[in-house]
């Protein structure tokens, strides 16, 4: 049987800041290497002397702020968690942007959709200190 | 830039505040990196000039593949004139300058003119402003960085590039601090900016760079396979792990680990000061700079007591790297690693380059105890091992305390042709030493080095690796390095990966994002850049028949025993034979 499985954000102590989960999202998931097409964000919070966090999709479970925020309904939920981006029906509103808490439905002014995390667990390959991991849902 | 066939270009005029940009594919003949850098430098530098003369271009440039592209491929170079020694200024720095460059769409920046007052620059992809920086003047490194960093936008990739008091104040080996704990540290970028009325300057981009089709799938896997080679094997296991600091006991051992100012190459109190005693002690992080998976920035803490009664501490964290540990340690005779950061930390916070303000301060402190001077000039007495004074004299040099400190600023060669003690001041070619008295091929290497730094062509390799080399041998071995890294420094691969990156590796890596590359090609880069270099310094009036080397090199046994300089200036002119060899071609266009 196929678990469905969600990222994690697990140990941003021991994050260096070197951006690979950002790189392999935006090459992966983007074909780009603009760092702004990552759908995880590693924020510096007071730069390299600071904490580090990762702003990325939680993996909400039962109503997601995002989806239901969506008035064309482009947002569908994802099994285990989070949400798959129906790109034929969003209009570029941003609604969803603003409803997340956490922040993390970033925003792609070149195609002007959302960028939503797939959780497909790239970033978790290249990232060498154990900060970021699947888990089953 | 990445996927164009062209090199772009951002012209920035600070005394008119004028900016253009220019794609010019006549520049793809350079590659980029330093190739780029240079040719640019060597259009607007002006010879007859000071070094400090407000015409004097600076140069940055980032790599031929971009930023971040591939791990470990993110730095940035940077080209003026040195005031440290009047000749070719370069210097790189990693952190997140290279990627902000390329996600703002410049491959190359370059700075002419000075403001009227002080300002910091602000480079985005849609253009520049220039915003009023009087309230930062006379700001210590982190204090402007923090300004900066919390009241600027936008935010994002970005990266802050910044000047301490020393810099304001034109000590000439002023460095420049780029986001946290990284520098262009030698050769006094930072006196340059502070002479232009710079106080910082900001780099901000999130460029669209969509990946071709039909490229993707053979740029993802040899992305991931340089990937593997880094993180999966022992390749760059001791930046990983202890860091360059590691180099602390290993050189002690040869008795090439400059002590007391090189009057010894073996320090008695090493283990106190070694990677191992920072890691146990202080080690609190490592970090990496953007798009390289190796946490090779290791940073220590400190505690220091501020108050002399209760219980009144402050805690710093500060970067070491081997060279910090030699300038500001065992060049010093400090015996423990909490001394040292704190040392280290002064430098950092005035802004300036570690090792010459270890080697000059080693000077100034055997000066004394010869007599040649007195607290009259240093202020406070200058002792081996005195860390407080240390700190102190840090502070003076920065802020040009008094005619003394003043001319220390200058460099210990320029202080010694005053007050005497040539023989000792620790400079190949003007510029402060580095921490390898390990033979031949670093002190010669170092002199005819294009900028006159270790790492121009990794002579100390020469030295650690060979038993003894003849003249000839020597000058090739370093000629064949200087050139081979100006190939790798057009795309700016960091140094500590070049084992990582062999030409097979570069080929595969450039193919796979559209550089027809082979080994023809970037033999004919690393000579076209080298010979580009070649013709900045001798534009700036560099002769190595001028060179005059201290008596100290030739009389502390190191690596190989004590060396002579009879040899050392046959390996020097020979080396002139061999580039003026070179230089018949260079001015074919290859």
């Amino acid at each position: 049987m196929n678990i469905a499985k969600i990222l994690k954000v697990k140990e941003m102590r021991r994050c260096i800041g070197c951006f690979s989960c950002m790189t392999s999202c935006a090459v992966v998931n983007r074909h780009n290497h603009s760092l702004a097409k990552s759908a995880i964000k590693i924020i510096t919070s007071g730069g390299l002397s600071g904490s580090m966090a990762a702003v990325v999709c939680a993996g909400c479970t039962g109503v997601r702020a995002c989806a239901e925020a969506c008035p064309t309904g482009a947002l569908a939920d994802r099994e285990g968690g989070g949400v798959t981006l129906l790109p034929e029906r969003c209009t570029g509103c941003r609604k969803c942007v603003a409803a997340c808490a956490l922040g993390a439905v970033h925003f792609d002014s070149t195609t002007n959709k959302p960028i939503i995390c797939k959780h497909c667990g790239v970033c978790t390959q290249f990232c060498t200190h154990g900060c970021l991991e699947m888990e089953e849902a | 830039m990445l996927y164009e066939n062209t090199i772009t270009v951002l012209y920035v005029d600070l005394s008119s505040r004028t900016t253009r940009v220019e794609k010019r594919a006549d520049l793809n003949d350079y590659f980029g990196g330093v190739g780029v850098a240079a040719k640019l430098f060597e259009e607007n530098m002006k010879p007859e000039l000071e070094p400090l003369d407000e015409q004097q271009p600076v140069v940055f440039a980032i790599g031929a593949l971009g930023a971040s592209i591939y791990p470990a491929i993110n730095k940035t170079a940077a080209m003026f004139v040195s005031p440290l020694t009047g000749e070719l200024g370069e210097s790189y720095v990693g952190g997140r300058l290279a990627l902000a460059l390329c996600m703002a769409g410049y491959d190359a920046v370059v700075l002419t003119g000075k403001y009227s007052y002080p300002c910091y620059l602000s480079i985005t992809g849609q253009g520049v402003e220039h915003k009023d920086a009087r309230p930062l003047w006379g700001m210590l490194s982190e204090e402007v960085w923090r300004a900066i960093h919390d009241n600027e936008t936008p935010r994002g990739n970005r990266s802050i590039m910044r000047i301490g008091p020393a810099g304001e104040n034109k000590v000439a080996y002023a460095s420049v601090n780029v986001d946290n704990y990284r520098h262009f540290g030698r050769l006094g970028l930072g006196a340059v900016l502070g002479s232009k009325n710079v106080k910082a300057i900001t780099v901000t981009g999130d460029r669209n760079i969509p990946i071709p089709s039909d490229s993707f799938k053979e740029y993802f896997k040899v992305y991931r396979s340089i990937f593997d080679k880094i993180t999966g094997t022992d390749i760059m296991k001791k930046y990983r792990g202890l860091g360059t600091a590691a180099y602390v006991l290993s050189l002690n051992a040869m008795d090439a680990f400059p002590t007391n100012n090189l009057t010894s190459g073996h320090f008695e109190s090493v283990e106190a000061i070694s990677a191992e005693a920072f890691a146990e002690k202080n080690l609190v992080r490592k970090m990496a700079c953007a798009g390289c998976p190796v946490d090779c920035i290791h940073v220590g803490q400190f505690r220091r007591q501020f108050k002399n009664t209760g219980y009144e501490y402050e805690v710093v964290n500060t970067n070491y790297d081997y060279e910090l540990v030699f300038a500001l340690g065992s060049f010093l005779g400090l015996k423990t690693t909490d001394e040292i950061l704190m040392l280290i930390d002064a430098v950092e916070e005035t802004g300036m380059d570690a090792m010459s303000s270890g080697v000059a301060l080693g000077w100034a402190t055997e000066a004394f105890q010869k007599g040649l001077l007195s607290t009259g000039e240093t202020l406070v007495p200058l002792a081996f091992g005195d860390t407080e004074n240390y700190v102190k004299a840090v502070w003076y040099i920065a802020g040009a305390a008094n005619e003394f400190y003043s001319l220390l600023g200058r460099g210990c060669y320029h202080a010694a042709q005053v007050y005497g003690g040539q023989d000792f001041a620790m400079t190949m070619a003007k510029n402060e030493m580095s921490g390898y008295h390990t033979g031949y091929g670093i002190l010669v290497g170092s002199v005819v080095g294009a900028r006159h730094s270790h790492l121009c062509n990794g002579g100390y390799e020469l030295d650690r690796d060979h038993e003894q080399l003849t003249s000839q041998e020597m000058v090739e071995g370093l000629l064949k390095e200087e050139k081979e890294r100006c190939m790798t420094n057009s795309m700016i691969i960091c140094l500590f990966s070049r084992r990582v990156y062999d030409r097979p590796t570069i080929i595969a890596a450039g193919r796979a994002v559209g550089f027809d590359l082979d080994d023809a090609f970037l033999t004919r880069i690393g000579q076209r850049i080298f010979q580009t270099k070649m013709r900045i310094r001798d534009k700036l009036g560099f002769d190595l028949k001028q060179v005059q080397l201290p008596r100290r090199f030739f009389e502390t046994p190191g690596l190989h025993g004590v060396l002579k300089e009879k040899v050392a200036k046959e390996m020097i002119d020979l080396y002139a034979a061999l580039v003026a060899e070179e230089m018949k071609g260079s001015g074919s266009a290859g």
